[in-house]
């Protein structure tokens, strides 16, 4: 992690960009999307927290490779906590 | 002393512990341990949410009626409040970089109230799910709901699951604005005393982690818990 400073304009931008993103998600969420609806709004909800750990928390100037294997684990064990449990509910009703 | 030891011996405090090569070693191992504590707590959440897709796949009707029941416009004032409080961190930890000490501790401070405006907003919300009993326990009445959406089958035993998820989960994530407001006003009397400079800022940077990840969580609550059943009811 080696001193890397941002501008406070690169900030401002982020933070303009999460704004907009969270009133996209609210209005888009009055519209009948059918099954979509709820893939947009993790879409952009994804979008968000991606513009936060990126850039706010410093994930993509200067964090070390060590840290990101971290987050990505993290994320990794996340996925296999929802997908294999869905995968169970989800199927119950097959058999 | 060993003369030809990497380690820096006589230099101790905050700056450089001894046990550290130089500054960015003791920079990278308090970022790493952070952010495992931060995998740790997206696991915590996680099993929460995982309860949270679970029950929704199986009464999604109930899961409908709970969702729009809440303040959509509460929820995106909250979101926004959290965002910038976001920012303040951001702009905070750069101020502690660049060795700004005033700056730092307003933006700190700054940070506080944003964290206190999203708590006494999500009071006056829980306050409005006690007027409509909609607090799981005895008291607890979904006739309104039943009276709105007659289209659709609500069984007040699954309805009581929503909210119980909805206070479970809003209540851990203010669970955890509370302590970040512990740790901010920590944060906010070291600075003021001077304590922070751009040789050493981790304490900073690792509030603000903790600060961001907050926010991060609520990013995923107010899709999940507001946004995704607003669409009609048949």
């Amino acid at each position: 992690m080696s001193e890397h400073i941002m501008s406070s304009k690169f900030y401002y931008t982020i933070w303009i960009a999460l704004l907009c993103l969270t009133v996209i998600t609210a209005a888009v969420s009055f519209v009948d999307l059918g099954p979509f609806n709820t893939i947009v709004a993790l879409v952009i909800a994804t979008i968000k927290a991606l513009l936060v750990v990126l850039f706010f928390m410093h994930v993509k100037y200067t964090s070390e490779k060590l840290t990101k294997i971290v987050i990505v684990s993290a994320i990794f064990w996340l996925f296999l906590l929802l997908a294999l449990s869905m995968a169970d509910y989800a199927t119950r009703l097959l058999s | 002393m060993l003369s030809d030891s990497p380690v820096a011996v006589e230099q101790h405090g905050p700056e450089l512990l001894h046990h550290f090569a130089d500054a960015e070693q003791q920079r990278d191992a308090a970022s790493l341990g952070m952010w495992l504590f931060l995998a740790t707590e997206v696991m915590f959440f996680g099993g929460m949410f995982c309860a949270y897709l679970i029950y929704r796949y199986w009464y999604y009707n109930e899961f409908a009626a709970g969702s729009r029941s809440l303040d959509i416009w509460l929820g995106t004032i909250n979101t926004a409040v959290l965002i910038c409080s976001s920012l303040t961190v951001a702009l905070g930890v750069r101020a502690a970089q660049m060795g700004k000490r005033k700056l730092l501790v307003i933006l700190l401070l700054l940070t506080i109230v944003f964290g206190f405006a999203f708590l006494g907003i999500k009071g006056v919300e829980w306050y409005d799910k006690y007027k409509e009993h909609h607090i799981p326990g005895n008291s607890f009445n979904v006739d309104d709901l039943v009276k709105e959406y007659p289209q659709i089958h609500i069984d007040p035993r699954h309805e009581q699951i929503y909210f119980s998820l909805y206070f479970a989960m809003t209540g851990l994530h203010a669970l955890h604005m509370i302590i970040g407001v512990g740790i901010f006003a920590f944060l906010t009397f070291h600075a003021w005393k001077g304590r922070y400079t751009p040789k050493y800022y981790t304490p900073v940077e690792m509030g603000g982690l903790y600060w961001h990840f907050v926010d991060i969580v609520w990013i995923y609550l107010f899709p999940l818990l507001y946004l995704i059943d607003r669409k009609p009811l048949r």
